[in-house]
């Protein structure tokens, strides 16, 4: 039996303004992915004949590659183009650089960015699909989806689950696109980390905003921790990585403070010994590769769903 | 043969001079005069204002004419026909050219374009510091002999106090006022909006107010240690409100300027990126923009500027962080500072004019703002009541970068006048 579902949206820059019956959706279309994967079909035709372009102007593996396989398990042609080897790098203007890759019959762009709004502003450059694989500090939306996809394959709903989001918030687009969707989906988010880093003015988002550890952790049904960094952009935002550490770093000690049964979850790439202790990240509580996982299937969904929307066409899923 | 000016029947409103009523003006070779001949009224130029408002033209003391050095943003022609459309007939240029205005050989060179091209008249200032480094003293001299009117070193405001200190006792001696775009730069580093609740969720660096308010701050202190008169640019944040106040209270030699932009939009308008809305000072909350709208009007802030920024089109059609801040601000500032100012009742007609014209003439000591008899006779006619919709792409600036494009304003400017002389008539320049 194949499903039908509807669609209409041929962009993805951000969660703000998806319904929750539209992540729903997404999670359906995921699903049936995920179906399809471990009943070892997966390969779909969905996307065959058209190219997906991976413009990556700023460094990534894990979402690049989930991206690329995403993609070509869809059966699409798949060019990634990094910012040293992008036109950008010659001067060429971002506006000119898609609407190349438009004139070269490009049919979806993924697009990586260190700036926050870029994906806004290319989707309103190109006629095509515009996918935010992440764009400065502001919206990584395929992050927070898998997020969300795989904590309801723990919890079922979210509804009234107690998240919490550790580390450096302020200059995250994960936490950010994770607080808005988490939200939608009924769960309490509590953002956690050094005063500097998570500012009070979150509370604006809707959050709970704590610069202490044990309150922040205690009672939460899942905990999400964010890579800390102390380059050029934190440099004056925290003392050392060993105070963090000292203060912010999830042990074993600390991971009890959380309720029984919660998991451990972590976008990556990781720093073991500095945000996350080496055990607990490996350890039975850490989902850190099943979300690695599920970031195939939501962006097969997402580029599905997408293409679909803009090719007017029914949104049809693997059997 | 002299020139006479009659402009007939119009609503004169001259707030120097607390006049608001319908009445004639004339002028004789460029000048004010109280009355003319019978034989001069049949040789004068005659103009019907009937319906139409009869002002000053307007004072723009801080504006970017980007001339010389990056005139594919604008130059003094399509700088000052801007002015002229906007109803503006004198305006001060800031110092940050290419070269920047730190020697007297660059402000010659400005003064002979201007006397070739400017249909408005333009004041050039003096850069406070050799290069705007904020390291060593401008020759403030040589450049008022050149023809500055005032010293700053706007867009890179002084960092160090010793050398601000200085620079401002030393202008004094020249009875220069100094005027200071106010902020301290290590907590802006990287910065493209105002911090708070929308830079966070928009992931956009914030601008903190204390960045403005610690140097307003300073500036009041090394005023009331100098004596010098520091006018404080564009204040954007609630809090430099407030110390500027006290500070005037006290008797402190400061002034302060607000910008259109400010007091009509915010932060929240930053919402989908766009990159007319990215300005430097950044557009604050709204309780930030109802203080300067207090200060307007308890005269904490003494006159509206521009800051009229432009850039080429190209410049502006960029990822928000890579784009630069600035807007284009002339067209008609009359018309879009009303909605807030006049028709919210907050001041009357005469006070927004008041704001637009001698109150900034009086911090740079411009010959300008007024029609006093012997005042130059630079006019500004405006019909308050008909409505036009903002269109940049019709700008004479070269500029396109204006947030109000596309919004229907109300008071069109039908003509220009500068010493006497026609420069605008209401769709053409025609100096």
């Amino acid at each position: 039996m194949s499903q039908s579902l509807s669609w209409n949206r041929k962009d993805l820059i951000d969660v703000e303004p998806f319904s929750r019956d539209e992540i729903e959706t997404i999670f359906t279309t995921a699903t049936a992915f995920k179906k399809a994967m471990e009943a070892d079909n997966m390969k779909q035709p969905y996307l065959n004949g058209r190219t997906v372009v991976n413009l990556f102007l700023e460094p990534s593996t894990r979402t690049r590659l989930a991206f690329e396989v995403a993609a070509s398990r869809l059966s699409a042609d798949t060019i990634t183009v990094t910012g040293g080897a992008s036109s950008l790098s010659k001067g060429e203007t971002l506006r000119d650089t898609a609407r190349n890759m438009e004139a070269l019959k490009a049919d979806i762009i993924i697009m990586r960015h260190s700036a926050s709004g870029a994906p806004n502003y290319l989707s309103k450059v190109v006629d095509i699909p515009v996918i935010n694989a992440g764009d400065g500090a502001h919206s990584h939306p395929t992050q927070a989806l898998l997020d969300a996809f795989t904590l309801l394959e723990k919890f079922g709903s979210l509804d009234g689950k107690r998240i919490t989001i550790l580390g450096d918030i302020l200059f995250s687009r994960v936490a950010r696109s994770n607080i808005i969707c988490l939200q939608k989906l009924g769960a309490k988010v509590t953002i956690a980390g050094p005063s500097t880093l998570v500012p009070k003015a979150f509370e604006a988002m809707g959050v709970t905003v704590s610069h202490k550890l044990q309150p922040a952790l205690e009672g939460a049904d899942a905990v999400m921790l964010l890579r800390i960094q102390h380059e050029r952009q934190t440099a004056t935002h925290f003392p050392s990585i060993g105070e963090y550490t000292s203060s912010f770093g999830l042990n074993k000690e600390r991971a009890a403070w959380l309720k029984p049964g919660a998991i451990i979850m972590h976008p990556g790439p990781i720093n073991r010994g500095v945000e996350i202790d080496s055990e607990l990240a490996d350890s039975d509580q850490s989902v850190i590769l099943q979300q690695v996982t599920n970031g195939i299937v939501v962006r097969m969904a997402i580029l599905h769903l997408c293409s679909c929307a803009y090719h007017k066409q029914t949104v049809e899923l693997p059997a | 043969m002299s020139h006479i000016l009659w402009i007939k029947n119009g609503r004169v409103i001259d707030p120097a001079n607390q006049r608001d009523a319908v009445g004639d003006i004339f002028a004789v070779e460029g000048k004010i005069v109280d009355s003319i001949s019978d034989t001069q009224k049949a040789d004068a130029t005659l103009v019907d204002a009937a319906g139409l408002v009869v002002a000053p033209g307007l004072v723009d003391i801080h504006v970017h004419f980007r001339d010389p050095g990056q005139t594919h943003k604008e130059d003094i022609r399509s700088g000052t026909e801007a002015a002229a459309a906007g109803g503006f007939t004198s305006v001060v240029c800031m110092p940050n050219t290419s070269p920047v205005c730190d020697n007297a050989g660059t402000i010659q060179r400005i003064m002979d374009k201007v006397e070739r091209e400017a249909v408005v008249h333009v004041y050039p200032t003096g850069c406070l510091t050799i290069k705007m480094k904020g390291e060593q003293l401008a020759p403030t001299g040589q450049l008022k002999k050149a023809g500055v009117i005032a010293m700053t070193d706007d867009g890179a405001c002084v960092q160090s106090n010793e050398i601000m200190r200085r620079a401002v006792e030393y202008a004094k001696m020249f009875d220069l006022p100094i005027m200071d775009h106010c902020q301290d730069a290590s907590l802006t580093e990287g910065a493209v909006m105002n911090e708070g609740e929308w830079s966070l969720r928009l992931g956009l660096q914030g601008w903190p107010k204390a960045a403005e308010d610690i140097i307003v701050a300073r500036n009041v202190i090394l005023a009331e240690l100098t004596g010098a008169h520091i006018h404080m640019q564009h204040i954007s944040s609630a809090t430099s409100v407030d110390i500027l106040r006290r500070a005037i209270d006290r008797g402190a030699t400061v002034s302060g300027e607000a910008s259109p932009h400010h007091i009509e939009f915010t932060d929240a308008d930053l919402r989908d990126y766009d990159t007319v809305f990215k300005m430097n000072p950044p557009l604050r909350t709204d309780a930030d923009r109802e203080s300067l709208i207090e200060g307007l009007i308890d005269g904490t802030l003494a006159c509206i500027a521009t800051d009229h920024a432009p850039h080429s089109p190209t410049e502006k059609d960029r990822e928000f962080d890579a784009a630069p801040f600035g807007t284009s601000a002339l067209a008609n500032p009359l018309a879009s500072s009303r909605p807030t100012l006049y028709h919210g009742k907050r001041l009357r007609l005469s006070e927004v004019r008041a704001l637009l014209t001698h109150k900034g003439a009086e911090i740079c000591k411009l010959d300008a703002g007024t029609l006093s008899t012997g005042a130059p006779a630079d006019i500004c006619l405006f019909d308050p009541d008909e409505e036009w919709t903002v269109d940049a792409n019709k700008f004479f600036s070269k500029s396109r970068n204006c947030p109000w494009h596309g919004k229907i304003l109300k008071g069109v400017v039908k003509s220009t006048y500068v010493d006497g002389q026609q420069v605008f008539d209401g769709q053409s320049i025609t100096a």
